[in-house]
């Protein structure tokens, strides 16, 4: 199964919009969404089955049990994430508790307990075709695991299809790291600005260290021409292919809001991305290079 | 001497795991007895330093060789410093891949690729 | 020229967050910063801090942000592996001769130096990111920057946030996106939260999760709708299904995006959008002391 990776660096560039688009008009069979932070691949392509659940469970949270706690208020000063709370009884701050268990190893009467916590939940549709995706909970961390369950997932079920479609989330972190990690190829879609071109460099600077192969296309590319330009000339010089630039389209917002993607309907988006479609898979999936 | 491979399921037949920190299974194969054991590995189920956990439970089962289709960079110096030797496996069973190592077929696992940091916070 | 001046007597820290990156979060919150009198804006996105640009700061001082990191004495590590064993995140390994320490794993909670019985571990520093303070006319900028590869942002944040006007002075933070540990931590201190919502399906999805943080903190919020079209918009139905204060709308203009994507700060370049902004502060210190009116 080939592997096609959607990422941004900066959000709001367009980047679940495109892989809604590549994964109409390349009729994947098979596709996830990665951001689990704020899932939203889901918004335009719509399911027509219920999806099977299943809990995430993050690292474990300390409790206190008030009824052996002598209040000496060693676990307070040995917890390095302020996550213990004196008034009035000591307690922990579920949210700021990373597990470490310093807590249950210096509480001198055996009060503290570590227990599995439920960190956010997996998601898989398949009808005639698979999608993978999740919802980390509020305030979690190890993202960067529950991304790793969402492709697993994906192989799992999806294994024999030939090509998979990959959301991405936005930033250079652990999420994206993992990601990244066995994909074939990655589009980074960026947007003319200042800030984006500077976490576009971040995203390819993080990507290049996974030698996969990288495509940059150009979102909203008429919001400025001068940065449009410089993107194309970034490329050119660091030899990245360039997949091509899509207008800014207020079509592409009521598609959205439909829960169409802009393939969906003839709009100069939904025309640019074809293009912008075609080469990608053209210089990302070269069949003679292998 | 015993040689490890990460293994999708518990048998000589079953596929070489693609990935090394959260393969479900290690193969523990007796190169002196030829005895197969496999080994569970814990480090798939935890959250950070799966590869870390994953290199320690080789260390300890007392491997002079894994075969593995790759290897993160933390892992790869838990390894390399117990002086264990990596080489790199095809796709294809496991039993396909002991026996083209012991053919010397196998090449030595060269690529180390960065860390796939699991962690973010809490 | 009007400028906002902070309310006597009131010490307001506006944290100003949205569910996803791109929204217009830095837009908001760079623009408020600069429309009144004085201010201090705290860059909080580590991860991929933006508001340095738009406000290019002068006359720099730079820290570094660091996190202790255990470091083992080979000559007093006898290979019980205790440390090992304890360790949540994987961060120790033992080879048999030698004890591995992979600090960009560990999570500096402490416990593998506390538990050594032989006392082989000590603890040093390890820088993971750092904070830039300058000064931007009337707006000291305070940013913080994650090294790439490193787990964490919140000792960045919890740094930066002292650096919070005191007295009766104006605190604007830019938050991280999302509603991670991160997020969190850049508006715990926060007296009041503003929501930055698009007019788009995503964006009302988005807006819900957001949302669903600051009434989990207890904190007061409102929201601001950006990139307003004329057609009807999701997340101000929302609003008003929710009964969420909308504090203004900014609409979708095209000389906006193009000052925006140039990086030039709306409020300094044009009286029409410094009014904007203005307004804006304005209508958000009346909710502030609406709600410290009901407090006290």
């Amino acid at each position: 199964m080939k592997q096609l990776l959607i990422l941004s660096g900066k959000g709001g560039t367009g980047k679940t919009t495109v892989a809604g688009a590549f994964i109409k008009l390349s009729r994947a069979k098979a596709y996830a969404d990665c951001d689990v932070d704020a899932p939203n691949l889901h918004l335009v392509m719509q399911q027509n089955v219920q999806p099977i659940i299943k809990d995430y469970y993050g690292l474990p949270k300390a409790a206190i049990d008030p009824d052996l706690c002598i209040q000496c208020g060693l676990c307070m000063r040995h917890c390095r994430f302020d996550a213990i709370t004196a008034a009035p009884d000591f307690r922990v701050d579920e949210y700021a508790c990373e597990g470490c268990g310093v807590c249950h190893l210096v509480c001198p009467q055996g009060a503290v307990t570590l227990h599995p916590a439920i960190a956010g939940e997996l998601k898989l549709y398949r009808n005639e075709t698979v999608f993978s995706t999740a919802q980390l909970k509020m305030g979690s961390g190890t993202s960067g695991k529950l991304v790793a369950e969402v492709k697993k997932q994906l192989y799992e079920a999806a294994g024999d299809a030939e090509l998979a479609i990959i959301d991405g989330s936005p930033g250079i972190g652990c999420p994206v790291i993992a990601s990244i990690s066995g994909v074939d190829a990655v589009l980074i879609v960026t947007e003319p600005s200042i800030s984006g071109i500077s976490d576009m460099e971040r995203i390819i600077r993080t990507a290049e260290i996974f030698h996969t192969r990288i495509a940059v296309c150009i979102n909203k590319y008429d919001t400025s021409l001068g940065n449009t330009e410089k993107i194309e000339a970034f490329c050119k010089e660091r030899g990245l292919p360039f997949a091509g630039r899509i207008p800014y389209d207020p079509e592409a917002v009521k598609a959205i809001n439909r829960g169409l993607s802009i393939a969906d309907l003839d709009c100069a988006s939904g025309r640019a991305v074809q293009d912008v479609y075609h080469r990608t898979i053209e210089t990302l999936f070269d069949e003679s290079a292998g | 001497m015993k040689i490890a491979v990460p293994a999708d399921d518990r048998s000589m037949e079953s596929n070489v795991c693609i990935s090394f920190g959260r393969t479900p299974y290690f193969l523990i194969y007796d190169t002196e007895t030829g005895e197969s054991a496999f080994l569970e590995n814990t480090a798939a189920e935890k959250h950070c330093g799966a590869g870390i956990a994953a290199a320690q439970t080789i260390v300890d089962s007392g491997a002079a060789v894994l075969l593995t289709p790759r290897c993160g960079e933390n892992a790869a110096e838990v390894i390399q410093a117990a002086n264990i030797k990596l080489f790199k496996t095809f796709n294809g069973s496991l039993q396909d891949n002991l026996d083209a190592y012991q053919e010397g077929k196998l090449p030595v696992l060269q690529e180390i690729h960065a860390g796939l940091h699991g962690h973010g916070g809490n | 020229m009007q400028a906002f001046t902070a309310t006597e007597g009131i010490n307001m820290k506006i944290a100003v967050l949205s569910g996803k990156g791109g929204t217009g979060k830095t837009l908001v919150s760079v623009n408020m910063a600069a429309a009144a009198e004085q201010a201090v804006y705290i860059d909080c996105d580590v991860e991929e801090p933006n508001g340095h640009l738009f406000f290019k700061p002068e006359a720099i001082a730079q820290e570094n942000i660091s996190i202790k990191i255990p470091v083992v004495d080979p000559a007093r590590c006898n290979g019980c592996r205790k440390c090992v064993d304890f360790c949540k995140f994987n961060a120790l390994a033992h080879t048999g001769q030698k004890l591995i320490i992979f600090s960009e794993v560990c999570h500096s909670c402490g416990g593998c130096a506390l538990l050594c019985p032989e006392k082989a571990l000590t603890e040093k520093d390890k820088v993971v990111g750092e904070i830039r303070r300058g000064v931007s006319q009337n707006v000291r900028v305070v940013s913080g920057i994650l090294n790439p590869g490193e787990a964490s942002g919140i000792p960045i944040i919890k740094k930066e946030l002292s650096y919070a006007a005191e007295g009766d002075g104006l605190t604007v933070i830019d938050c991280p996106p999302g509603s991670a540990c991160i997020a969190m931590e850049s508006i715990r201190e926060a007296d009041y939260c503003i929501l930055v919502a698009e007019p788009t399906l995503f964006g009302v999805h988005n807006l819900g999760m957001v949302h669903e943080l600051v009434r989990l903190f207890g904190k007061p919020y409102g929201v601001v709708l950006n990139k307003c079209l004329e057609e009807e918009n999701p997340s101000e139905k929302y609003c008003v299904d929710q009964g969420i204060p909308i504090l203004g709308k900014i609409p979708f203009d095209k000389e906006i995006g193009r000052l925006n994507a140039d990086a030039l700060i709306l409020a300094r370049e044009k009286e029409v959008y410094r009014d904007m902004f203005f307004s804006l502060l304005h209508r958000t210190s009346k909710e502030v002391g609406h709600e410290a009116a009901i407090d006290s």
